[in-house]
């Protein structure tokens, strides 16, 4: 048994020792917008915050999430109003079939947060965990150094 | 330009669900009951199945059945079948051996599906699988083509002797030999084209559900083409009733040619769903996708222009091996014949062009369709060779290129090689990319470069490709087992808003947005009033789906077609209500108009009146206002274009740098210049990926040494620049909207640039040959053996 916050909800549930911190969130909590792209912990679809940092959540045990308060994709949003990061996606086009994108989004929020102006070359950098096979990054990088900027005028 | 309709940069509206994590693919679908199904695969190339001992493995906890193949045949499923019949120089047929879902007797590649488990979750079947004792008897197993087709070499198929899947030819030998015994020039190369594995992002899934009471089967799979897949399904591989069938393919997370295929896995939950009476889940691993999922291109080549004194081109000649696998996938046939063969006369005018093709078998996944399909083969073999004879005859590259353009007052232009081509203009894009690239400052990049150790090159690439497939009673002649028009429904509902049912399949290119914007466009209403469905063959009349750039040419021509039923109609119920001839009813900007009066109804009252026929002609006309429409295109549609690239080659580790890309394409009428760009710059990631970093290499016995993103390298956000796109239009002629598709340029035009920008770069240090992928290590080699 094991107690987790995710998305500011408490939930007491049963893991396998071997459970993954991504099977836990899709299979057994259904949130399922966190995504699984590969077995090798390299795509990056399925980055959560865990206590605040971003996590592959494909490389965590669940039960070493034990006590953790977990952000997924889902719980970025509040009341309804994007998070300036997913709007910038949307309005520079920094995304195609959607896939790579909430782990894109997390990572993101996570640059951000670290280092509120990031170069073009730091958000490339810090994207080198995050595969997307859609956009050629060049809009998912205009989206970050955008949201940045909006994140920095204080709007959250 | 009507706000938010054509040419408008309208933001996408699928994109909330996606950025909210409420997307739904299929493997976040779970259904009541559900189980999970394992396949375990043949982890040799080649090997005679002796016998496979499951004893230990049904006793496993949780375990519900145990498939092999058979099952598969005693069940008398149907094998997947080959959608293009390719006939040989001789006018036989090509050899089809068969493929069934899982393997009988022996294994053809690593990756081959030999049993499935299903059990009550994923882990539970996994672990069963590993229990399931096979013997193996390993043979000889051949992956690369000059070995295949070796004398001696191992035959994956008794009936193909060689290896030979087809042997097959186009063009005119004798006035292409003609023309090179006229040459004064000939320039000759060897190529190879890699072999890729497509990668969309999300791996592939499906869950089948038999229900018994209705004797329903619903699939839910992760496909560019459900109606394709249901036909598929129904008629070859499941052999029931179509109308039993629902197939649904919900949000798809990329594509690029490799959801196209009917595979095993789509058959076999719906197969073993029916024989334990509850839904079957499947999901892909990325390591089994590595295996499983079609790959692209890998071809051989050896090609010779011909040319005169000037430099312009007489004749070329053409021989290439190609690659099929093992098994012979949906599309395979037709991707080295139609879709490259005859592409190779490019953007220039060549008189005479002969080009032989072998598809040969060998002990490899099946490869079929990936991004372009056959025309980046084309243009990379072609865009090479111009290169290599500009250098050669001492020309300009830019020059040679602009000389043996099409000129724009040739079209329309018949190649020799069966295309004609209905409009464009090369000089257009090859003057935009130059300006956008600042082609005259290039001299002192390179000089700005040298002074930080750097070799700087250009590369230039000007290349065609032909979307839209196709016209069905051409492709017909050519040997397509299928039609290849779109359908759509353009529902217009009581209260005036409209629902468009549309048979192309969006998994990333946004159709949600793009063909609701055509409607828009059409009838005048508001884009929040439209809703664009998509992906269940229970809701929408039928569709060939989305592969070869051909949703907005295609897909959106049907779409558009059916709302001009809509307004005929509408037409008819405005004259009777406005008393008016129908002759003199117009309409425009959502409004039905009595010609030269300010008489009027609005798109609105006419929908309303459909449903509420109280002042209707009911005696000639019924209610209600909802139109399909099929669209059989009248011929291909031909972007084309012009990419430049400009690297930088560090000479001490071999590493290449793109640092500037900057195209022009034409891509017809541009419905939305947002998703366009987009379209682009993806198509370019994967054409450098394809040029600098990816290749999935297989040992000579066929075992797959890239089988993870371990050792198959996928572009990032760090290797790549940002991309410079413009476009010049030509619109389409044929089709109603202009549009010619954008969604393989990217991966056609590019690597041909890369590489020549590479060889540019080298070309001091005197290499004069690389391959793709141009990988650090290959050209630090390539420069160390360049060295006197």
């Amino acid at each position: 048994m094991i107690t987790v916050k995710v998305n500011k909800r408490s939930h007491t549930v049963e893991v396998e020792p071997r459970t993954l911190l991504v099977e836990l969130l899709r299979d057994q909590l259904r949130l399922t917008g966190t995504h699984v792209g590969c077995d090798t912990s390299q795509c990056g679809a399925c980055v959560v915050h865990v206590n605040g940092k971003s996590v592959k959540s494909c490389t965590m045990l669940a039960v070493e999430a034990d006590g953790a308060d977990i952000t997924t994709i889902e719980g970025v949003a509040e009341g309804g109003k994007m998070h300036p990061m997913q709007a910038a996606f949307q309005e520079h086009h920094g995304l195609q079939c959607g896939f790579c994108t909430p782990g894109m989004v997390m990572s993101a929020i996570d640059l951000v947060r670290r280092n509120a102006s990031p170069s073009e070359t730091e958000v490339r950098h810090w994207l080198e965990g995050n595969i997307c096979r859609c956009t050629g990054y060049h809009n998912i990088v205009k989206a970050v150094l955008s949201a940045a900027e909006t994140i920095r005028g204080g709007s959250r | 330009m009507t706000a938010g309709g054509i040419g408008s940069p309208v933001k996408r509206r699928e994109d909330r669900r996606f950025l909210l994590g409420k997307g739904q693919y299929t493997d976040d679908i779970q259904l009541p009951d559900q189980t999970h199904a394992y396949l375990l695969r043949s982890h040799h190339a080649s090997a005679r199945i002796a016998s496979i001992d499951l004893t230990a493995a049904r006793q496993a906890p949780g375990v519900v059945a145990i498939l092999t193949g058979e099952d598969v045949a005693a069940d008398q499923l149907g094998g997947l079948p080959a959608g293009w019949l390719i006939k040989n120089k001789d006018g036989s047929n090509m050899v089809e051996p068969p493929h069934p879902a899982l393997a009988i007797g022996k294994v053809r590649h690593v990756g081959d599906p030999v049993v499935m488990v299903v059990a009550e979750t994923r882990t539970q079947a996994r672990e069963a699988a590993q229990l399931v004792e096979i013997d193996y008897e390993p043979l000889q197993g051949v992956a690369h083509l000059p070995q295949a087709v070796a004398s001696g070499a191992p035959q994956v198929w008794d009936e193909a002797p060689g290896n030979v899947c087809y042997d097959w030819h186009i063009g005119d030998p004798t006035a292409t030999d003609a023309a090179f015994a006229r040459a004064k020039h000939v320039v000759k190369i060897d190529l190879t084209n890699n072999r890729l594995i497509p990668n969309p992002m999300e791996p592939r899934s499906a869950i089948g559900h038999y229900e018994d009471a209705s004797e329903h089967y619903t699939l839910y799979t992760t496909s560019q083409n459900p109606h394709l897949i249901r036909l598929l399904l129904g008629a070859f591989t499941l052999k029931v009733p179509e109308h039993k069938i629902r197939v649904f393919a919900p949000d798809v997370g990329g594509g690029f040619g490799s959801k196209i295929y009917h595979y095993a896995e789509e058959l076999l939950v719906l197969w073993a769903s029916r024989r334990i009476g509850r839904p079957v889940k499947w999901t892909s691993d990325r390591n089994e996708a590595f295996m499983s999922d079609a790959h692209g291109r890998d071809h051989v080549s050896h090609a010779e222009l011909a040319l005169d004194e000037r430099g312009r081109f007489l004749g070329l000649r053409v021989d290439t091996l190609a690659n099929m696998g093992a098994y012979l996938s949906t599309f395979a046939p037709c991707i080295p014949t139609y879709l490259y063969a005859t592409l190779l006369s490019g953007p220039y005018a060549i008189p005479a062009i002969y080009v032989e093709v072998k598809a040969i078998f060998t002990h490899t996944v099946p490869v079929d369709a990936y991004r372009g399909a056959g025309r980046p083969e084309a243009a990379y073999l072609l865009e090479r060779l111009v290169d290599k004879a500009a250098r050669q005859l001492g020309i300009d590259r830019v020059e040679i290129r602009r000389e043996n353009f099409i000129k724009p007052e040739q079209f329309p232009y018949q190649t020799p090689v069966a295309l004609q081509y209905d409009t464009g203009n090369y000089h257009a894009t090859l003057d935009l990319a130059l300006k956008s690239i600042d082609y005259p400052g290039y001299a002192a990049r390179k000089k700005a470069s040298a002074s930080r150790g750097k070799l700087r090159g250009f590369g230039i690439s000007t290349y065609i490709e032909a979307c839209g497939l196709a016209p069905s009673a051409v492709a017909g002649v050519l040997g397509a087992r299928a039609g290849l028009y779109e359908a759509a429904t353009v529902r217009v509902n009581p209260t005036g808003n409209v629902v468009v049912f549309t048979g192309s399949h969006s998994h990333g290119q946004g159709h949600e947005t793009t063909f609701a914007q055509l409607v828009v466009e059409r009838l005048g209403v508001p884009i929040e009033s439209v809703e664009v469905v998509h992906g269940d063959t229970d809701r929408i009349p039928f569709g060939m789906g989305t592969y070869g750039s051909r949703s907005a040419s295609v897909g959106g021509s049907a779409v558009f077609k059916a709302m001009e039923k809509i307004i005929d109609k509408g037409k008819k119920i405005a004259a009777h209500m406005l008393e008016a001839k129908l002759a003199d009813i117009e309409f425009s900007d959502g409004s039905f108009r009595v010609a030269g009066t300010d008489r009027a109804k609005a798109f609105g009252e006419i929908a309303f009146a459909a449903y509420v026929p109280h002042n209707y002609p009911l005696e000639t006309l019924e209610p209600g206002l909802e139109e399909t429409a099929f669209y059989d295109p009248g011929n291909f549609t031909f972007p084309g274009g012009c990419h430049l690239v400009e690297v930088e080659v560090d000479p001490d580790t071999g590493l290449v740098a793109v640092v500037d890309v900057a195209i022009a394409d034409d891509v017809g009428v541009i419905i939305n210049p947002m998703i366009v760009d987009g379209q682009a710059h993806g198509g370019l990631a994967q054409g450098i990926g394809q040029a600098l970093w990816e290749e999935c290499l297989y040992d000579d016995d066929g075992q797959l040494l890239t089988g993870s993103y371990m050792n198959y390298c996928m572009p990032r956000a760090a290797d790549l620049p940002m991309f410079k796109v413009g476009n010049h239009a030509t619109p389409c002629t044929h089709n109603p909207l202009g549009v010619k598709g954008v969604g393989e340029v990217g991966a056609i035009g590019v690597p041909p640039a890369v590489i020549n920008a590479v060889l540019d770069a080298l070309e001091p240090l005197g290499v004069k040959h690389i391959d793709m992928p141009a990988t650090p290590e290959k050209v630090w080699r390539a420069i160390r053996e360049a060295r006197p």
